[in-house]
């Protein structure tokens, strides 16, 4: 099944797309995808405290993922 | 109200919106860029939002101030893109029948806000840009 991942801020300029379709095994959480993330993209790992959330609402790390989610990486936010 | 705009925030157009006849004050917030950072001359400011999830967010936050301090009317905008040194990056405007309830729910909304409300700060300097708070 497949989710969406959309990144903002300093998570964007690393992964160079607003948005991209990833593939997903069942029962996986959002942990699991962002790890995947961080191997696949140089730069992901250093950034602190990402915060996650799914479909507009912050969720834990042990959330686990459905077909058609929307996933967001949350860098330290500094709005204001 | 709660509005995420591209547009500059009208604060006079926001402090007619929470008049209300039962207010004995309304207190406003206004956010404005600066033009340097520790030392460092800033040319203007791009600001990053989810925004559906940054209006929930929001909304959430005035939803604890209503429950926690006698509020009659709120407005809080936030902008995006490309903000000018001196404009307003933020306003919240809050209406109270007594003032220490204005002056406190307005502190409680920005100080909020900053903590997760996702919205990104892109500081422009002569020689690059960075992410506020990306990095500690």
């Amino acid at each position: 099944m497949e989710i969406s991942v959309l990144a903002f801020g300093i998570a964007r300029d690393i992964i160079k797309a607003r948005s991209v379709v990833l593939e997903v095994t069942d029962g996986e959480s959002v942990a699991g995808v962002v790890a995947r993330l961080k191997q696949q993209y140089d730069g992901l790992e250093k950034l602190p405290s990402v915060l996650l959330a799914v479909n507009e609402e912050y969720v834990e790390d042990s959330y686990v993922v459905s077909q058609g989610d929307e996933l967001a990486i949350i860098p330290p936010v500094s709005g204001g | 109200m709660i509005e995420i705009t591209s547009k500059t925030i009208r604060t006079s157009e926001l402090i007619d919106y929470v008049k209300e006849s039962g207010a004995g004050a309304i207190n406003v917030f206004i956010g404005t860029t600066r033009n340097q950072t520790a030392g460092k001359k800033v040319i203007k400011l791009d600001f990053e939002a989810y925004e559906p999830m940054a209006v929930k967010e929001l909304q959430k936050i005035a939803d604890r101030a209503v429950e926690q301090w006698d509020i009659l009317s709120y407005a809080i905008v936030h902008r995006v893109g490309i903000v000018e040194i001196g404009e307003e990056a933020v306003v919240i405007a809050v209406s109270t029948p007594h003032r220490k309830d204005a002056f406190q729910a307005c502190e409680f909304i920005i100080d909020e806000l900053k903590k997760t409300v996702p919205i990104w700060k892109r500081e422009v300097f002569e020689d690059g840009d960075v992410w506020v708070a990306a990095h500690p």
